[in-house]
């Protein structure tokens, strides 16, 4: 599966790289490659838009895809629901509270950025400590119950920005954040989130089996060895980090962390040890195709986030209608 | 200490508990519990509804804190051992529920070997060779491929014990295994724990029925309101009066030609 998966991910970045508003021969992308790894001087358009458009773009897809998945996987076998998506615990909401904000008050895009990240571990650092707080409950649900309330503050956070700032300059900037889009990332950008996600990715593949074990429950897998407690820690840090790593660089792209972790169920089992390299691998290959039809298929671009919703939707509506399988 | 005195000397039980107070966070539940296993010997737990025999055995695998006493394993204090420790000493067979994710039974077994792993290893072809025989030790080896959500209840009960089986520790605690089963698993799933048990397996379970205690047990403990009431070989714990007394209904206690001892209630009698 993995293999075939990465076959898949392999064809799907040649293709990218050749269609678009500037399409691309496999002669030039050859030439262009061959100039590259020479050391050559650059020439014409084809090296400007493959090496600084397109490439860059088609990478932070495939790393916000593969974050998004794999941080969905974690969640929804952490939380032992098959719904729960990476914004459970308010990640998302709350980088998208960070973004508005620092566009409200017109900072920098790195600045922008780095606020979202840092408002979305927040969240997730607020949500975990008021569950904390709360004791003698099930653990899961005080967090998930933590997690909705936080996220519905941090909307009406969102929504008071929104009235507030400048409706001709300013709101405009926020919508088109809040809907999450690939068109404008940066090479600086991936290189600040991809060691990010990575150190997230790190600890899930090393803890896959564990995580495994957890999603039995707090009480079954303590009693098979596992400390349970603090495992849930190092899997909530983890997902959310790398989850705040490319939401900050994309804006909030909904969906994937929540279909593809099913489909990828649906492949291989609910065992966290293969879920994962296949969620990651297809959630890849999954945004990358998606942000290649949302700048090929029309004349002007179609925002991602909007695109992965019309598609995912209707989708999760035919897996729910198909059955099964997937979840209990 | 004479020679003889000193064979007889028994080993410090596999699992024990001592003067032991459980309970939730500050609520107690029950207090003064004293009770082990030994190697080869199953021990049933009879009490009501709300007696806390769920809460003794999760006390007694660490699950809860102890509020008062202590537990030992094999002799060292369960509060010295870690987590992984601990599940290679103890294992425990909970009610089988519905599963949320649909497993397969290998690998449901296979995560009876999670303590035997190092913290970032997944089991090896070894470890799913063990949890194969563990299965196939119940009987149960044609369903490693089946899906866990896809068995029956009785099924479920017996892949929890393989798990157990795989955890490959000297101690086995069974949270009421025949509980919702049907009669004919409840025989299945009884005599295989009393093998297991004549395999050298230190057995403790809870069960409703007096009648599992008769046909399997060593020794049976009765638990009321928290506390032991009686502790010892069946027929001696299990008499009519205690019954009556803690249950609060009438049984005739006989003993078959064929050997067995059942426990009859005489409906509609106090």
């Amino acid at each position: 599966m993995v293999g075939g998966l990465t076959l898949l991910l392999a064809l799907l970045l040649l293709a990218a790289t050749l269609v678009g508003a500037y399409p691309i021969s496999l002669a030039d992308l050859a030439a262009a490659l061959g100039r590259r790894l020479t050391g050559a001087p650059p020439q014409g358009q084809v090296d400007t838009v493959l090496f600084d458009i397109r490439l860059p773009r088609m990478a932070a897809a495939v790393l916000v895809g593969a974050a998004l998945a794999t941080a969905g996987a974690a969640y929804q076998t952490l939380f032992r629901n098959p719904l729960v998506s990476p914004d459970i615990l308010g990640v998302s909401t709350g980088a998208g509270l960070g973004a508005v904000l620092g566009i409200f008050l017109s900072l920098p895009v790195a600045l922008i950025q780095l606020s979202a990240f840092a408002a979305g571990l927040a969240t997730v650092g607020l949500v975990y400590a008021i569950a904390s707080l709360v004791r003698g409950r099930e653990p899961i649900l005080v967090l998930v119950l933590a997690g909705i309330v936080v996220g519905a503050l941090a909307g009406a956070a969102i929504s008071l920005l929104k009235i507030m700032a400048d409706p001709y300059d300013q709101l405009p900037a926020i919508v088109f954040w809040l809907l999450g889009s690939l068109s404008s990332v940066r090479k600086g950008e991936i290189w600040a989130a991809a060691p990010l996600v990575l150190l997230g990715l790190v600890p899930l593949i090393a803890l896959r089996w564990r995580i495994n074990v957890l999603s039995l429950g707090d009480e079954e897998a303590k009693a098979l060895g596992v400390e349970a407690g603090r495992l849930r820690i190092v899997v909530i840090a983890a997902a959310t980090l790398m989850t705040a790593a490319v939401v900050a660089v994309s804006g909030v792209i909904g969906w994937v962390g929540l279909v593809i972790p099913h489909i990828a169920r649906m492949a291989v089992g609910p065992s966290f040890d293969r879920l994962l390299p296949t969620a990651m691998l297809l959630g890849g290959s999954y945004l990358l195709l998606v942000d290649t039809l949302a700048r090929t298929m029309a004349r002007i671009e179609v925002p991602i986030g909007i695109l992965t919703a019309i598609i995912g939707a209707p989708f999760f509506l035919w897996l729910l209608a198909k059955g099964r399988e997937g979840w209990s | 200490m004479t020679h003889a005195a000193a064979a007889q000397a028994p080993e410090a039980p596999v699992l024990a508990a001592h003067r032991l107070g459980f309970g939730y966070g500050a609520r107690t539940v029950g207090r003064d519990v004293d009770l082990h296993v030994r190697a080869g010997e199953v021990v049933c737990l009879l009490g009501p509804n709300g007696s806390g025999k769920t809460t003794l055995f999760k006390t007694m695998l660490g699950l809860l804190p102890a509020q008062a006493g202590e537990v030992r394993l094999a002799g060292t204090p369960m509060r010295s051992l870690q987590r992984a420790d601990i599940a290679r000493r103890v294992a425990y067979v909970p009610q089988a529920q519905a599963a949320h994710f649909p497993f397969r039974v290998l690998d449901m077994v296979v995560m009876g070997r999670t303590a035997h792993l190092g913290l970032f290893a997944a089991p090896t072809r070894e470890d799913r060779r063990k949890a194969l025989a563990a299965l196939e030790t119940l009987g149960i080896g044609a369903l490693a491929d089946t899906e866990y959500t896809r068995i029956s209840g009785g099924q479920r009960q017996l892949v929890l014990v393989a798990r157990a089986l795989a955890q490959d520790a000297p101690a086995i605690v069974m949270d009421e295994p025949t509980a919702s089963l049907d009669f004919g698993n409840q025989v299945v799933v009884l005599s295989e724990v009393r093998r297991l048990a004549a395999q050298g397996l230190a057995v403790l379970l809870s069960t409703h029925d007096p009648d599992h205690a008769f046909s399997i047990a060593a020794r049976v403990a009765l638990l009321d309101g928290g506390r032991l009431v009686a502790q010892g070989a069946p027929a001696d714990v299990l008499t009519a009066e205690r019954l009556r007394a803690v249950y609060g209904v009438s049984v005739v206690i006989e003993r078959l030609p064929q050997g067995q001892t059942v426990c009859a209630p005489e409906y509609g009698k106090r």
